[in-house]
């Protein structure tokens, strides 16, 4: 699966962070980095969560 | 529920006449204009989860024993499991019946009349209540160019819940950006014709208003319960798993419950963060049945876009918490403000700090000791 950020909503709020702080990281400068576009399939649960959290629904899965 | 396995019926009720939607943007972008109301419905209203939906209809009782929901009209739905999600209504002030020009937010119907008005109205908006709903609308109507007066009662914004130090912060940032606001005031009277003119004010100002929105908090919806036997105080009340009675679970700003992250405090949660998060956790504690659910136990967490700062909650403040300012400062609008009671670190509160806010809420959730955070952040700023 393929994590898609669209940065144009993105607020930075960081629940993403919270949720997988493996692939999602709100470093200092307040900017959303992704550091795994490419999760394993282990982790869709917590991405699906991640894409439902997201205030600015600004997540997306693609396969 | 669909994605816990469950096949059977799902039947939705709801008294607005919409598919279910995003509250947020209501006093943000859809004020503003910048988006179309299609853009809020929430992503699982399109997705195939066979749902049957009863809209435009509102609950008016409820047959506990007799596993029924009654609903306006006289019509009855027989249930196995129910899920009480009714939500919160605003709070009023008294304003003279049928006076045009006065508003609540709640609904994407309140928001649609609010904006079409401030679209014919170049006027002055006079906002009552500087809690999150109230600044929200005042930034918004401030940055579409409005005169904007915004009164809370108050000494400071959020007072009672952040403190008077960071509550001035509020009050200054809504000040720089040409917000007239008064604080520690209520309003005594609203005046007008068959349209708003004016709102007197309890210190004896009278300030003139073309447009009124009254954001002085909202009460949960449970009228409907009243004599269910179902226990109701400022909300149903559940157990930690979030059930109400057999078969009956509440989730979203209608539930309190005894939250074990807090010791047990009983709360009851207004934020959108919570609504998603206590419906899932609701939905699972119905369909475990007998065997039970699990403990809700969430650190609490919220967010607030006024102008360009962005103001984030973690955990749950009360009146009397030391504060503290552990990083950043006020002065620059970017900081976080740890709470702290009996120890423990209860809440983090940050201006443009997610991560921060992020990292905290975390460690909340695990028990955060007061003196090792105010250590740990002493020792990071120097």
């Amino acid at each position: 699966m393929k994590i898609v950020v669209d940065f144009d909503l993105c607020e930075s709020n960081a629940v993403c962070m919270n949720i997988a702080p493996e692939v999602f990281e709100v470093r200092d400068d307040d900017f959303l980095y992704v550091l795994n576009e490419n999760p394993p399939e282990d982790m869709r649960p917590k991405m699906e969560e991640a894409v439902r959290r997201c205030p600015k629904q600004a997540i997306a899965i693609e396969d | 529920m669909r994605e816990e396995g469950f096949t059977g019926r799902v039947v939705l009720v709801g008294d607005e006449p919409h598919r279910p939607y995003d509250r947020p943007p209501l006093s943000k972008q859809v004020l503003a204009g910048a988006w179309s109301p299609d853009r809020i419905e929430l992503p699982a209203v399109a997705a195939d989860l066979d749902l049957e939906w009863r809209l435009g209809t509102r609950a008016s009782g409820l047959d506990l024993g007799g596993r029924r929901v009654l609903l306006d009209g006289g019509a009855e739905l027989a249930y196995d499991g129910l899920v009480i999600a009714t939500g919160a209504t605003p709070r009023l002030v008294p304003v003279p019946d049928g006076m045009a020009g006065i508003h609540v937010l709640r609904t994407l119907d309140d928001c649609l009349a609010l904006r079409a008005e401030l679209d014919a109205t170049p006027g002055r908006v006079v906002v009552v209540g500087a809690g999150f709903i109230g600044a929200e609308v005042a930034a918004t109507c401030r940055e579409r160019g409005h005169e904007v007066t915004m009164i809370e009662a108050l000494p400071a914004p959020l007072a009672r819940v952040l403190g008077g130090e960071i509550g001035a912060t509020f009050a200054e940032l809504h000040r720089d950006h040409g917000v007239d606001v008064r604080l520690g005031v209520g309003v005594s009277e609203v005046h007008g014709g068959a349209r708003v003119e004016q709102v007197h004010l309890d210190d004896g100002s009278v300030i003139t208003a073309d447009v009124v929105v009254i954001g002085v908090g909202v009460r949960p919806v449970t009228d409907w319960l009243e004599g269910s036997g179902l226990v109701l105080d400022d909300g149903v009340v559940c157990d930690e798993t979030c059930l109400a009675a057999p078969g009956v679970v509440a989730a979203g700003d209608v539930a309190r419950w005894p939250n074990p992250t807090f010791g047990g405090q009983v709360m009851r949660v207004e934020h959108w963060d919570n609504a998603l998060d206590q419906g899932a956790h609701a939905a699972r504690t119905l369909l475990a049945g007998e065997a039970g659910g699990t403990p809700y136990a969430p650190v609490p967490w919220f967010w607030s876009d006024q102008y360009d700062r962005k103001l984030q909650l973690a955990g749950r403040p009360g009146p009397g918490d030391e504060m503290r300012i552990v990083e950043g400062s006020l002065e620059e609008r970017r900081f976080v403000g740890l709470f702290g009671r009996s120890g423990k670190v209860v809440a983090a509160f940050g201006m443009n700090r997610p991560a921060p806010i992020m990292r905290y809420r975390a460690r909340i959730a695990g028990g955060l000791d007061w003196e090792t955070a105010i250590a740990e952040a002493d020792a990071a700023a120097t």
